[in-house]
């Protein structure tokens, strides 16, 4: 394992060991976390291990070790546990776990939260926790009582023994702790199952949500806090290159004006006195390689890259020979923009860094950075960085960066206090790693009958993890570019290809909710759509036939189920068939379409249904969708989770679009960013659930890519255009 | 310069900048978190409160303008408000971050319409942005409030 160090350079701050292989090591270093399995001393609480913390008063609190950004960690974690330990899960205490070893996402390597791969890590890690928690506590009442642990039972945070023998877990919970660690932990079959899958239970962090006192991170409050607001570079990479600070410094109530690494900072005594200081500030930027750069050139960038040959990342037979051979051939190109995270929570850390300390406390999905980069920053060593996680004020892979932590640390460090930095709308907006932009090729070969027999897709876009995880970057291929097609689920006999040509922009590109299978899987599946139409069939039926029912296995499937899902797409295609109604007659102007994808071990079929007008305004009227997401842990959240990934997808496909000028990106804040209201969101939805005892698919994140290729197909079928340039405004639609 | 205020109906005196938003007197003043900042532009809804039981965004209320009046905040709205009964029957919050907008605009949609339709909902609850998704179950939720006493 190799130790995280901070290069110069101040994005390229990781050095990491790892591949792919069902799950991405990225061999992360730790400082040494806090000792989780021991009393406190003090008395108050005992913990069997790292998940499970009993007070002697009775109370347990089960650790929630990823961050909360709307997806039901907070929930559906300690659901696990509680389901084993046998405690009432609504009479349990949660807590977000600090950085440590123990934490770590076995499918990511780090503690990180993304990937929808939460509950699938979690799955049956957390239920042992809760059963050897359970065990200890038995074995500790067999011993205190003579008697043989098989003779005892847990249930509802009680342990009873022979002849009414009675003990609360609190009581037990200090000898437990000092019970051997079971090495044997059996889990209860699902029949058993009173927790997971419960169709009623609600979520934990809902009353706080509802009263507003859940703390996100902008509400921290620290002693002798003071108040952060910044001014950073307009342009991508740009720098300061001098300012003037008199009036901002005699301004009434500023304590310090700072420069650090990418901006200069107000501390004030309160955000808006800051605020107002920021804007008297004269700053000259030196606006570094990006100062020439706009869409014009960032296109023919992409359009001159497309142009090379890429890097195959999957192949079958020979597709140029397929090609030559077929009946007809289909060529097309799909183009997708840059698009922005925009949680409603703006980007903000506070920061307390001292001589020998710092405490850093941020609505993050990556904790387990922050000490190494906040030690980077400030000089400090990794274990005298202090990480408090709060709750993420929407996360979307916008917070898997820790800039706006390292921000905040030098801010505190240079102005010697304790501060909350702030971001406004617009230094969230335009200093966002935004979702890659690029360019989608396809040619496909069909046969005299139109069925698909050869393939090629060519895609061009910018690396994400070359900035984040460079090491898992190998031969030009990022697994993060490829996914959403690198699982291809159709059969082509007569060869196929795929490749990859990186291209960077110089637009900062970061992980959005779903990453590649936003690109890739929206144009796949919109093209998938135009081959049914050459070919005359119905775009359900035509994907149906089409599936690779085999064995084949995917090289890069590290977050997708890697196993063939044929049979899994057929059954929910079958099914959304069924259930929209599919093929039923519909006024002029209004038309279904269909998509299908597996991603993160879900599989999700979706037929949207909508109006396009005159004009080429599109009205989303209906959505159905079949998910088989395996087990459900809790039913309702992963309802939730399909309701949100539809709206972040909406959002996306029908408006999202950051454009650069100069060098800047141009879209500051919701009126010039335009996302999903609720006046748009779909007028009926309906998701069903595929009954299934299988391990737990992903949720967070694959809806989000369904349902765009679905609203473009049925924007087909509704108006005859075929938008290929996203997002499908009226200009775009209209070109189709 | 002292500016007097009710906030949830306590007399409230602060002595700050008098173009400084209400947003930023509610959170940093007077240590009241609930209200959120969004966009600081009114174009998300997320700071909304009741300036004499009107939803305001509170991040373009400046507060020498609510000198004398009378501010409700999501702290105020007491918990078992009816839309916080409904919202929590249904758990309508993901991230949670935008609800207590949400629900300040609600409730004032509540106080002015006692059944509103969808089309209602949707006209008064547009300014309110959520990235989350939470549409479905706040129309539905405020439908499950407009039932309840």
């Amino acid at each position: 394992m190799e130790n995280i160090v901070k290069n110069e350079t101040r994005r390229d701050f990781l050095k990491v060991s790892g591949t792919v292989a069902g799950g991405l090591a990225l061999g992360f270093y730790l400082p040494s976390g806090p000792r989780v399995a021991q009393a406190d001393g003090g008395g108050g609480y005992a913990s069997p291990n790292a998940w499970v913390r009993i007070g002697l008063d009775n109370v347990v609190t089960i650790m929630v070790a990823r961050s909360e950004m709307g997806q039901d960690v907070y929930t559906s974690m300690p659901m696990l546990v509680a389901e084993e330990l046998e405690v009432d899960i609504n009479k349990i205490n949660v807590e977000f776990a600090p950085p440590a070893e123990v934490y770590i996402n076995a499918l990511l390597g780090g503690q990180l939260t993304g990937g929808s791969t939460s509950v699938r890590d979690a799955w049956e890690k957390l239920r042992k926790a809760g059963a050897s928690a359970r065990m200890m506590l038995i074995a500790a009442a067999a011993d205190q009582w003579g008697v043989a642990a098989d003779s005892c039972k847990a249930s509802d945070g009680v342990v009873t023994g022979p002849g009414g023998k009675r003990a609360t877990y609190g009581s037990l919970a200090a000898k437990a702790a000092q019970m051997e660690v079971p090495k044997d932990v059996p889990l209860k079959p699902a029949s058993q199952f009173k927790i997971v899958g419960n169709v009623r239970q609600k979520r934990l962090d809902t009353a706080a949500k509802v009263r507003g006192t859940a703390q996100f991170g902008i509400d921290t409050m620290i002693p002798g806090m003071a108040y952060a607001a910044v001014i950073m570079p307009p342009m991508i990479g740009g720098k300061v290159s001098s300012y003037d600070d008199t009036r901002a410094k005699n301004f009434p109530g500023v304590k310090a004006v700072v420069q650090y690494s990418r901006g200069i900072a107000v501390v004030a005594e309160d955000y808006w006195t800051a605020k107002k200081a920021v804007a008297t500030l004269d700053v000259r930027w030196d606006a570094g390689k990006m100062a020439n750069v706009d869409q014009r050139s960032i296109w023919k960038g992409l359009e001159d890259a497309s142009q090379q040959p890429g890097a195959v990342f999957r192949e079958h037979g020979d597709a140029d020979a397929g090609l030559a051979a077929a009946a007809k051939t289909v060529t097309s190109e799909y183009r997708l923009p840059f698009v922005s995270h925009s949680p409603m929570e703006p980007q903000n850390t506070t920061a307390d860094v001292r001589a020998d300390k710092a405490v850093i406390i941020t609505p993050t999905q990556f904790q387990q950075l922050i000490p190494h980069v906040v030690a980077g920053a400030t000089g400090l060593k990794p274990e005298q960085v202090e990480v408090q996680t709060t709750f993420l004020g929407g996360g979307f892979g916008r917070r898997v960066e820790v800039d706006y932590a390292i921000d905040a640390a030098e801010i505190s460090k240079a102005a010697g206090m304790p501060v909350k930095m702030i971001w406004s709308r617009e230094d969230d907006m335009t200093h966002d790693s935004y979702r890659p932009a690029g360019i989608f090729k396809f040619t496909a070969g069909l046969d005299s009958a139109g069925k698909l027999s050869a393939f090629r897709f060519h895609s061009t876009s910018p690396s994400i993890s070359s900035r984040l995880f460079p090491s898992i970057v190998k031969d030009g291929i990022d697994p993060f570019a490829v996914e959403g097609i690198d699982n291809f689920p159709y059969v082509a006999d007569g060869g196929m290809r795929f490749t990859y040509q990186m291209h960077d922009t110089g637009v900062t590109v970061g992980y959005w909710r779903a990453v590649s299978h936003n690109l890739n899987a929206v144009a796949l599946e919109s093209f998938i759509d135009e081959l049914a139409t050459a070919a005359g069939k119905d775009p359900i039926q035509y994907r149906i036939d089409m599936l690779d029912m085999g064995s084949t296995k995917h090289q890069w499937s590290g977050l997708s189920a890697g196993v063939p899902v044929g049979a899994r797409m057929k059954r929910a295609l079958e099914q959304v068939r069924e259930k929209s109604n599919w093929g039923k007659k519909l006024p002029a102007g209004r038309g279904q379409g269909v998509a299908v994808m597996e991603g993160y071990n879900t599989v999700i079929a979706m037929v949207v249904e909508v109006t396009v007008s005159a004009n080429y305004d599109v009205q989303i009227d209906k959505i159905t969708s079949v998910v088989d997401a395996g087990t459900l842990i809790h039913p309702d959240q992963a309802l939730a989770q399909m309701q949100s990934c539809i709206n972040f997808g909406q959002s996306a496909c029908m408006w999202g679009e950051i454009t650069v000028k100069d060098g800047a990106v141009q879209q500051n804040n919701f009126d010039t960013y335009r996302v999903a209201r609720i006046n748009e969101a779909p007028k009926e939805l309906n998701i069903h659930f595929i009954k299934s005892d299988s391990v737990p698919g992903g949720l967070g994140e694959p809806g989000t890519a369904v349902v765009q290729p679905a609203i473009a197909n049925a924007i087909f079928a509704a108006s005859g255009k075929r938008p290929r340039t996203l997002p499908y405004t009226p200009e775009n639609i209209k070109a189709g | 310069m002292k500016i007097a205020f009710q906030v949830n109906g306590k007399r409230t005196s602060v002595d700050v900048a008098p173009d400084t938003p209400l947003l930023w007197v509610l959170r940093d003043t007077l240590g009241m978190t609930g209200t959120k900042f969004g966009c600081g532009k009114a174009l998300c809804g997320a700071c909304t409160v009741h300036l004499n039981g009107m939803a305001v965004r509170s991040c373009q209320t400046q507060i020498g303008s609510v000198a004398g009046q009378q501010v409700t905040t999501i702290e105020g709205l007491g918990g078992d408000h009816r839309v916080q009964r409904a919202w929590m029957a249904l758990d309508v919050p993901q991230c949670g971050y935008c609800q207590p907008g949400q629900m300040m605009s609600a409730s004032a949609l509540l106080a002015m319409n006692k059944n509103p339709s969808d089309q209602d909902i949707d006209a008064f609850m547009s300014g309110n942005i959520c990235r989350c998704g939470t549409y479905p179950r706040i129309r539905a939720a405020i439908k499950a409030a407009a039932k309840m006493s």
